[in-house]
């Protein structure tokens, strides 16, 4: 490994060497914020750091690494993602008077877990990477240790993960006893030659995937963890965990050509379909927030996952815009719930956010914005994203699915606007104020607030001029 | 110019949103101030081209690129049909500044961000011609029209705006497939990836699909369309929407959103699909029939006076459907003047109704009297009862009126097509006297037993009101005596959509018109239509067009 490998690297060990000084930070100093700022700087310089080692890609980093457009371009949108957790994180915990460091170092470090998945080209990093992410996960889910549903949710995941991971593990070791070799685009090119064992294989993979992107009938963590989290952490497990799993199984699913393989692409499929069902028909059901954004973050991988039944270059676009989509639309959504928070108190229900529009219009408006996103409608990138997968679909005549998602849509769509419709609902007296939401009076701080409006300003950018971002993604075909 | 027209709406709509933050007026005046540079736009526009909008071309205007990747340009054109349509918007647009003029006091800026965006949406409808900006402006004037029946709606609104927007979203989805499946179709066949309406118009020579998915894309866009229009059986979230909006939002939602169903079966789903459609035309017809009868018996048995306006327009709507789908110029000139005249009389009616409700504090007809001490309103208020009479009764299609017009050439043409689906669709001509005699008795007519003095004096129609009412009254009846520059306008653009196959226009072979006399079968329909002879009503019955009287 030569000097140019390390700087394809970059990003990758920039996150890593800031999580090392957020511990030193935590340890040796006593100011609460020290390692907020650490992991925020940290952030920004390995965001810089992917524009200062773009000229190097593509390269391969030994074995275990490609450093390519593709790489680069999902470890971006972690990135950003952990930058905006972590500044969504440090005024929500200083209110509730949650310690800062520790939290902030595991966020690092899961963004370098997640990083590494992204970029990961072999069995070993998949595992590396994925067992750094879940390992952070678990003590951050459990990270607000008086709150026993956090603690219920760290354990479940705990298990569970495990679980998923032990399938993963397995399934690896028998597509090796199967093909003898570990390199993830080796086997996606030249395929397991009808080896029963590796068949098996990767059915088990599959599995222990399914559990991470909590895809049916793998889903059933999603609405205990997401809501036992803090709200940041959510936005996390939500977004960047999922998304760097997801970038793997585009790259290598899609390079294999799974779409063409017939039963592999059924199953797909249906899991797809599953996903998009169960999840919007749950969250149709839910009175909670973080339950209800919890199930239809189940049918947004469940929309993805159609992407790659399709396959071909349309799964890329259509993958990096709805991916970047969802990012900003979730994260804001779980980061709104994040800064109405109060004590220990956090708008859980549809009736604790009723008539918010009247108290606090800016929160009420990016909050809208993140819905629509999520739920497609023009002016937000939501809508282009899922305008490129109706396209992907219909170019591959693949009519039934569509239909399917567009029913989805629907669905969907009637728990976004029952939530929005309770933000702009009058408030009436005797029903309001059953909680404090904390809008009044400025309480949001300015940090929390300031985020929430970029993320806003991105949805609704990218919904009204895609070039800006298809110009990148297409960069990573 | 068509595309600065949408900006100054756009803007107009911020500007509305950050005035009324200091002080409710300014929204108001901005929104006004916006409207009337969106007409001077028009008017400029209009007054550069009418000579090519006489022939039917169009005007070419804005163009770019927006997302190059996949071949979506923002490209704005207008021809006479686009033109007539933006004009119903901007008027409809004043006529819905002022109804909510003493309406809406809560968040006022907010409510005209969201009014001028609609009518911003409504406008880019009239004139995208791209398929994506097209399908773009379709949803995004979803949004803000959700936001004034969800915040500003009365009593069932988060259920009215929901149900409104998933039908339409709904809708919407299924014709976004079919857009895709013209682009990828097209672009398969002829190698050019694009959303632009004229390429995809032109190149229809050479088809690039074949009947049996022409039909079922056909079918995506007629959803869409039909939804929005609403065709029975795709009426039920119409009654909810229009009677839990503010009045302006009623007014918006009948006079506007409506035409855009109706513009979109003229626009994209004839001239795109000459022959599936002729194959669908005696289905749309029935429904058309279907919705003219079932609109007017529900209106007969409404309590509701803006519930029933409501049940008119499906009514009406019936009538521009069976207008569409007689295939022939003669019944398209008539949905087109029913659709601009249903925009005004209707437009008027919300504007009438809501504020009727807003003085005497119930949309209930039998309860209005309660709050005029039990005398008829029509003795407390004769501006308003009579105003309200005229659109009443332009509503049931008075002669003199454009609805008249309207209904009469859409009846006139479909009997060339099928003499019974023109038979019984005239019977909603009799169900719409029924209903709006009954509702001009029982809103301003009818009193009740007095009750305790009431406290609020009931005032008439004040001089702003009065005057709105006045240039909308003559406009109504501009259109029913002389609507010959209207039909210029949008004649041969109308005559151009028309399926030109031979198969595809049942209303082309010999039929019969009212009057016993039989028709000569016109073959050439650039000459049976009515840009030739501007001259008068009877150019309306088409020059080619023989009258053979005692044969």
């Amino acid at each position: 490994m030569g000097a140019r490998e390390l700087i394809a690297l970059l990003p990758i060990i920039l996150i890593s060497v800031s999580a090392v000084l957020a511990m030193l930070a935590t340890a040796f100093i006593k100011s609460e914020s020290a390692p907020a700022y650490v992991s925020a700087i940290g952030f920004v310089i390995a965001f810089i750091s992917l524009f200062v080692a773009y000229p190097e890609l593509p390269r391969a980093v030994t074995p275990l690494l490609i450093m390519d457009y593709f790489s680069y371009f999902y470890i971006g949108l972690i990135i950003l993602a952990g930058l905006a957790v972590s500044l969504l994180a440090y005024p929500d915990f200083k209110k509730r008077g949650v310690r800062q460091g520790e939290f902030h170092v595991l966020l690092l470090l899961s963004v370098a877990g997640s990083a590494t998945l992204a970029a990961s080209a072999h069995f070993a990093s998949f595992l590396l990477g994925l067992e750094i992410l879940s390992v952070s996960l678990y003590a951050m889910i459990a990270y607000d240790r008086p709150d026993i549903k956090g603690l219920e949710a760290g354990t479940k995941y705990l298990v569970l993960a495990s679980v998923s991971a032990a399938f993963l593990f397995f399934g690896m070791a028998m597509v090796y006893a199967g093909v003898g070799t570990m390199d993830l685009a080796g086997i996606a090119v030249n395929g397991i030659g009808g080896s029963i064992s590796a068949l098996a294989g990767i059915a088990m993979i599959l599995v222990g995937i399914g559990f991470k992107l909590a895809l049916v009938p793998f889903h059933m963590w999603t609405p205990d963890v997401y809501e036992g989290a803090p709200s940041p952490v959510t936005a996390f497990v939500a977004s960047a965990s999922k998304g760097a799993v997801f970038a793997l199984v585009l790259r290598y699913f899609t390079q294999a050509g799974i779409h063409d393989t017939g039963a592999l692409a059924y199953v797909l499929l249906a899991v797809s379909i599953a996903s998009m069902f169960i999840g919007n028909l749950l969250a149709l059901l839910q009175e909670n927030l973080k339950r209800l954004l919890a199930y239809s973050s189940i049918a947004h991988l469940g929309y993805l996952l159609l992407l790659i039944a399709a396959g071909g270059r349309g799964a890329f676009i259509a993958g990096g815009y709805y991916l970047a989509a969802y990012f900003a639309a979730i994260i804001g959504a779980f980061g709104i719930i994040s800064a109405l928070s109060t004590g220990r108190k956090e708008p859980r229900m549809l009736d604790d956010i009723r008539g918010l529009a009247w108290e606090s219009p800016w929160l009420a408006g990016f909050l809208s914005a993140m819905l629509l996103s999520l739920a497609g409608i023009p002016l937000t990138a939501g809508f282009i994203a899922k305008f490129y997968i109706i396209s992907l679909g219909i170019s591959k005549a693949m009519w039934w699915p569509v239909i399917m998602l567009i029913i989805n849509s629907v669905i969907g769509l009637a728990y976004y606007l029952r939530v929005i419709a309770a933000v702009y609902e009058r408030p009436q007296k005797e029903l309001f104020n059953a909680m404090q939401t904390g809008a009044e009076a400025g309480k949001i701080s300015l940090i929390s607030g300031g985020v929430l409006a970029v993320l806003s300003v991105i949805t609704v950018i990218l919904g009204i001029y895609p070039p800006l971002l298809l110009k990148i993604i297409e960069r990573t075909l | 110019m068509l595309a600065l027209l949408i900006a100054a709406l756009l803007a107009g709509g911020l500007l509305a949103w950050m005035a009324g933050r200091v002080k409710p007026l300014y929204a108001r005046l901005v929104s006004l101030a916006s409207l009337a540079a969106a007409a001077a736009l028009w008017a400029v526009t209009f007054a550069l081209n009418i000579s090519s909008l006489g022939k039917g071309q169009f005007i070419s205007g804005f163009k770019a690129a927006w997302i190059p990747q996949i071949g979506v340009n923002i490209h704005f054109a207008a021809d006479g049909l686009s033109m007539a349509f933006v004009a119903l918007t901007i008027v409809l647009g004043v006529v819905a500044v002022f109804s909510s003029w003493s309406e809406i006091e809560e968040r006022t800026g907010f409510f005209h961000f969201n009014l001028m965006w609609v009518l911003a949406g409504v406008a880019g409808v009239f004139l995208s011609f791209d398929m994506f900006l097209f399908y773009f402006f379709w949803e995004m004037m979803l949004i803000p029209m959700y936001f004034l029946i969800a915040v500003w709606g009365h009593e069932k609104k988060t259920y009215a705006s929901i149900k409104f927007f998933i039908f339409t979203q709904a809708s919407g989805l299924l014709m976004l497939m079919s857009i895709l499946a013209l682009f990828y179709f097209h672009g398969r066949a002829t190698g050019n990836f694009t959303f632009d309406y004229f390429t995809l118009l032109a190149d229809k020579a050479k088809p690039y699909f074949g009947a049996g998915t022409a039909f079922i894309v056909m079918l995506g866009f007629f959803t869409a369309f039909a939804v929005k229009l609403p065709a029975f059986p795709f009426h039920s979230w119409l009654p909810d929407a229009h009677t839990e909006a503010p009045t302006a939002g009623s007014i918006v939602l009948a006079g506007l959103l409506l035409k855009t169903g109706g513009y979109g079966l003229i626009r994209f789903v004839l001239p795109f699909f000459p022959d599936a459609s002729a194959r669908f035309a005696p289905v749309a017809l029935a429904l058309g029939v279907a919705g003219v009868l079932y609109g007017a018996v529900l209106a007969f048995a409404q309590q509701d006076l803006k519930r029933l306006i409501a049940d008119t327009s499906i009514s009406h709507m019936g009538f521009v459907l069976i207008g569409i789908y007689a295939l022939n110029p003669v019944a398209l000139n008539g949905a087109f003047i029913e659709m601009i005249a249903h925009g005004i009389s209707t437009g008027m009616l919300f504007f009438i109704a809501g504020t009727l409700a807003g003085r005497v504090g119930t949309r209930d007809m039998s309860r209005m009297s309660k709050a005029a001490n039990g005398l008829p309103l029509w003795s407390v208020m004769p501006r308003l009862g009579s105003v309200g009479i005229i659109f009443a009764l332009a509503s049931m299609g008075l002669p003199g009126t454009g609805n008249f017009v309207g209904e009469f050439l859409a009846l006139l043409g479909a009997f060339a097509s099928s003499p019974v689906i023109a038979i019984t669709g005239s019977l909603g001509l009799i169900a719409a006297t029924a209903y709006s005699l009954r509702m001009i008795r029982k809103a301003f007519f009818e009193g009740s037993k007095p009750t305790e003095p009431a406290g609020v004096r009931i005032t008439d129609f004040n001089a702003r009101e009065a005057a709105v009412s006045a240039v909308m009254i003559l406009a109504i009846v501009w259109l029913g005596v002389y609507p010959q520059p209207v039909i210029n306008t949008a004649g041969p653009v109308l005559a151009r959509l028309i399926p030109t196959s031979a198969s595809a226009a049942p209303g082309r072979q010999a039929g019969y018109i009212p009057g016993g006399g039989a028709v000569q079968p016109c073959h050439n329909f650039t000459k049976c239509s009515l840009k030739t002879t501007p001259s008068g009503f009877a150019a309306v019955f088409g020059k080619g067009t023989k009258w053979a009287p005692g044969n």
